[in-house]
């Protein structure tokens, strides 16, 4: 059976462990060309000239350069100002200039050394602080109650602090891939690596100037997203249907790692400030929070990760009066862009950190400053919005600190860490807090309304026909699960249809933890109309109105006789042909309306919480950080799959401890200095710590089956907690991440050599 | 040059030239694209293949020294007694995109056929050339215990 709350087996596993799923480097088509990108070897440069020689380069090759274009030279996200390929100048290291197709993959490499481009190199503002001294692409921000004549009132202490998080990359496992070819009737086909076929097809009609329908695009099996494979395939897409158009073949641009890593958006680096006014009691009275971001070269979602971070920046607390400045800065680096958490991770890696820092100042352990400020059902966040009834924040506190006995060991490790110099490592906890807003931010949804169809073939059997990409996380299992227990349908009879924009109605991008909580419910909802459908038909056809029951596939009447749903689906539309529904999303009329001047208002259908605690161990003489351990507690409203939700957060948690302890990605004048994997660190098996999850479950009424977002959550804890453990092992309470032994040496040594009290 | 190598129990014989890496020939040529490449340097251990029974990086394998030799891939794995252990991976959870997975059980089973009952620090030490950036490597684990090692 493949009920709510079970886990069945996903249907794309055992192809998986098989290596019969194809990704997107995985299939040949006949007289496939292989493309290869031309870039830039300056952050900032303008372009004197591109000169493509071909007698230099491999017999058959073709090149594109910015003068080649059709349409408008930008990839159409929000706007249009990312360039296809570059043209007046470069802007980053490693930005696209020319394109080449040959026959094979080395031929490509060839013609790429056949393309001559001359720089002339201008001023580069590489570096987050720099940056901020020039116009930002843009400013958002926030104002709840007094917050000056809070910071005058005499009798509370104020707290500062700056934070800094850097880039991280993605490293998905599948390097970005997409194949593109023109049909002999000129319509444009693509299949790729991708989470938003949707995205993907609107920036071709808009590079191409084609009709929406000569369009298609159709997502292979996807080897990991994290964001990564929101925003950047459309610039590989656009790129491989150009070369296709010129060589009138097949092409494949499939990236290698290092042009993966030189080439692709990033997490954005941030610089968060915060002051915080608090009562001698360690209650929370002000917090003025400045938070810049870098976008890197161009726009494209940056001022949507700006949005979500000044949302989320005064964290999962109680806070009367509170004021967010936000700016998203420009810098001649790869653009950044959507990554897991979405601008939430960097700012709740700050205020955490904050909270820790005024905790210290009252000599308050970190579970009670957080249990006395955790926003409970009826607070107001700092939008105004009513903190709702499933609001977790204390809950996940009570449980993380039950399962791990945090408080006490906490304060032992703390007293018995001074001074000590016997070589042994050095073992503390770190505890975080953190909430994430579920689905699209403000009034996303609302505008969208994004359409679901389920459709009953021949056969039967219901598909699901949905834009959701199956990136890992197990949309393929979920929807058919959605399905069966919203109608009653067997799990034999709901399918679930591949991702193609010549199928499948444009339900939206596979982002924003909105997968399951906003598209999930539609499907239930459209499944059960179908369904009905075919049970209306079979009582009329046999001339009564006694509903029978429909459950496990059967439909049952009152006599007892039962007849597979299947048979009578078919026969149903044999009758009267394929049948179909579509239902659009309509947000909940609860709430108040979120103001996108102002930003008050209801900014998420709802939040999922969570809380972590992590053990380390610091090496005294290397200062490695070893985590031994991480509990993570969250709140998902319900876990539908709990084998896959765990599954989440186990990885999320993982992705956010590697964030905070071990990726770092090194520039030196825009160009990247780590940008290969044997470079750029990410966690082994060996650097991974006991991942303990515990699922509280408080349903929500917006969400199928109370179900909430999962995927980004996890991603704001770990960071947080494990720098906080580090600091209770060693006394060293760093301000930025990652925590490498590098940066923990500084800090050691600035605190004389030896761990502080 | 001519090569001649057995593949999952095939005897295979193909012209390539003899520093081609072990990857593309099993990949391109004999369309076995369950092998993934992941870096191409020999850091995320995607590209795993058994030869001669031990795991190698097939990234890092000129298809010379495979001559001779008995390559095993993923598509390999599926058949015989081997099955359970995948079926079981899925289950715990130790698949989520999948780009890891062939090299990972592959791994597997190369330590499994050493040791049915690996302990926590074998299965670790294992799989530690074998990066894994979706399941936090619980799930992975899980699939050893759960039931057994397979």
């Amino acid at each position: 059976m493949t009920r709510i709350g079970e886990s069945p087996p996903r249907p794309d596993g055992l192809p998986k462990v098989t290596g019969g799923a194809r990704y997107g480097d995985d299939f040949e088509l006949p007289g496939m060309l292989y493309g290869a990108t031309v870039r830039s070897s300056h952050a900032h440069a303008a372009l004197e000239a591109v000169r493509w020689r071909p007698e230099r380069a491999p017999e058959g090759a073709v090149c594109v350069t910015a003068a080649d274009l059709p349409g408008p030279n930008g990839v159409l996200l929000i706007d249009d100002a990312w360039p296809i390929l570059a043209a007046e100048e470069t802007c980053h290291v490693g930005e696209a200039v020319a394109l080449v197709a040959a026959a094979s993959r080395l031929d490509a490499r060839r013609a790429v050394a056949a393309v001559e481009v001359e720089y002339r190199e201008l001023p580069a503002v590489v570096d987050l602080d720099a940056a901020d001294r020039h116009e930002p692409f843009c400013r958002y921000g926030l104002e709840r109650g007094d917050v000056d004549a809070a910071f005058a009132d005499a009798s509370l202490s104020v707290v500062e602090g700056t934070y800094r998080t850097g880039h991280q990359e993605h490293i998905y496992i599948e390097c970005q891939a997409m194949t593109a070819w023109f049909q002999e009737d000129g319509a444009l086909r693509v299949i790729g690596s991708m989470q938003c076929p949707y995205y993907v097809h609107k920036s071709l009609v808009h590079a191409f100037g084609l009709a929406p329908e000569r369009v298609r695009v159709e997502a292979s099996a996807v080897g990991g997203g994290f964001g990564g494979k929101e925003d950047f395939p459309s610039m590989v897409a656009i790129h491989a249907a150009l070369l296709a158009r010129a060589s009138g073949r097949p092409v494949r641009i499939a990236y290698d790692r290092h042009e993966d890593i030189v080439g692709t958006t990033k997490r954005h680096p941030a610089r968060v400030r915060h002051r915080t006014a608090f009562t001698d009691e360690g209650r929370l009275r002000a917090m003025e929070i400045e938070v810049v971001i870098d976008g890197g070269a161009y726009p494209t979602l940056s001022s949507v990760v700006l949005s979500r971070a000044v949302l989320h920046a005064a964290g999962p607390y109680r806070c009367p009066n509170v004021r967010v400045r936000g700016r998203a800065v420009r810098t001649h680096t790869a653009t950044n862009g959507a990554f897991r958490g979405f601008g939430a991770p960097q700012v709740q890696f700050a205020v955490e950190r904050q909270i820790d820092r005024v905790a210290r100042a009252l000599d308050l352990d970190p579970l009670s400053i957080r249990l006395r400020n955790a926003l409970v059902p009826g607070d107001h966040f700092p939008t105004g919005q009513v903190a709702d009834e499933t609001t977790s924040a204390r809950a996940c506190l009570e449980k993380v600190q039950e399962i791990t006995g945090f408080r006490e060991r906490w304060r032992q490790l703390e007293q018995a860490r001074g001074g000590r110099r016997d070589g042994r490592p050095a073992r503390g906890l770190g505890l975080s807090l953190y909430f994430h807003g579920a689905g699209f931010t403000g009034n996303g949804e609302r505008r969208m309304r994004s359409p679901v169809t389920a459709r009953l073939g021949r056969d039967g059997r219901l598909e699901i026909l949905t834009a959701m990409v199956d990136m890992g996380q197990g949309v393929a299992v979920v929807y058919p699960q959605l399905a069966c227990e919203a109608s009653g349908l067997g799990p034999d009879d709901v399918t679930f249809a591949d991702p193609d924009t010549g199928r499948v109605p444009d339900s939206g991008p596979t982002v924003a933890s909105r997968t399951t909580m906003v598209v999930g419910q539609l499907v239930s909802r459209v499944a059960v109309e179908l369904a009905e459908r075919v049970v209306e038909w079979w009582m009329k056809s046999q001339g009564t109105t006694e509903r029978p029951a429909l459950a496990g596939g059967q439909l049952t009447t009152a006599d007892g006789t039962a007849r597979p749903f299947r048979e009578v689906a078919a026969a149903c539309v044999a009758e009267l042909g394929e049948l179909e529904t579509t239902l659009r999303y309509e947000p909940p009329e609860t709430g108040q309306p979120f103001d996108e001047a102002t930003y008050q208002g209801d900014a998420y259908p709802t939040f999922s919480w969570g809380a972590d605690v992590v053990e380390v161990e610091v090496d005294p003489d290397s200062l490695e950080v070893r985590p031994q351990r991480a509990v993570a507690v969250c709140e998902v409203g319900r876990a539908l799959h709990p084998t896959l939700c765990a599954g989440q957060i186990e990885g999320g948690t993982l992705q956010a401890i590697g964030w905070g302890l071990l990726e770092e990605m090194k520039l030196e004048g825009g160009r990247y200095l780590n940008d290969r994997m044997a470079t750029y660190i990410i966690p082994t098996i060996k650097d991974s710590p006991r991942i303990q999850v515990h699922l509280l479950e408080r349903p929500f009424a917006g969400g199928p089956f109370g179900a909430k977002g999962v995927g980004e959550l996890p991603m704001d804890g770990g960071a947080p907690a494990v720098v906080a453990a580090v600091e209770n092992a060693t006394g060293l309470g760093l301000s930025e991440i990652p925590a490498t032994p590098e940066r923990l040496m500084g800090a050691l040594t600035a605190a004389g050599g030896v761990f502080p009290k | 040059m001519k090569i001649r190598l057995t593949v999952n129990g095939t005897s295979r014989e193909l012209d390539a030239h003899p520093m081609a890496r072990l990857l593309d020939v099993l990949r391109q040529e004999l369309d076995l694209t369950g092998t993934k490449e992941g870096c191409g340097e020999g850091e995320c251990g995607a590209c795993t293949v058994i030869l001669d029974g031990e795991p190698v990086l097939s990234c890092l394998v000129p298809v010379l020294q495979a001559g001779g030799r008995e390559v095993e891939t993923v598509e390999g794995l599926a058949e015989g007694e081997g099955r359970e252990f995948l079926e079981r991976f899925v289950n715990t959870g130790g698949v989520q995109c999948g780009a890891c997975t062939p090299g990972i059980v592959v791994t597997a089973r190369a330590l499994l056929a050493r040791d049915p009952e690996p302990s926590r620090e074998q299965i670790r030490e294992a799989l530690a050339g074998n990066l894994c950036r979706c399941t936090g490597y619980e799930g992975i684990l899980r699939a050893f215990r759960a039931g057994g090692p397979g």
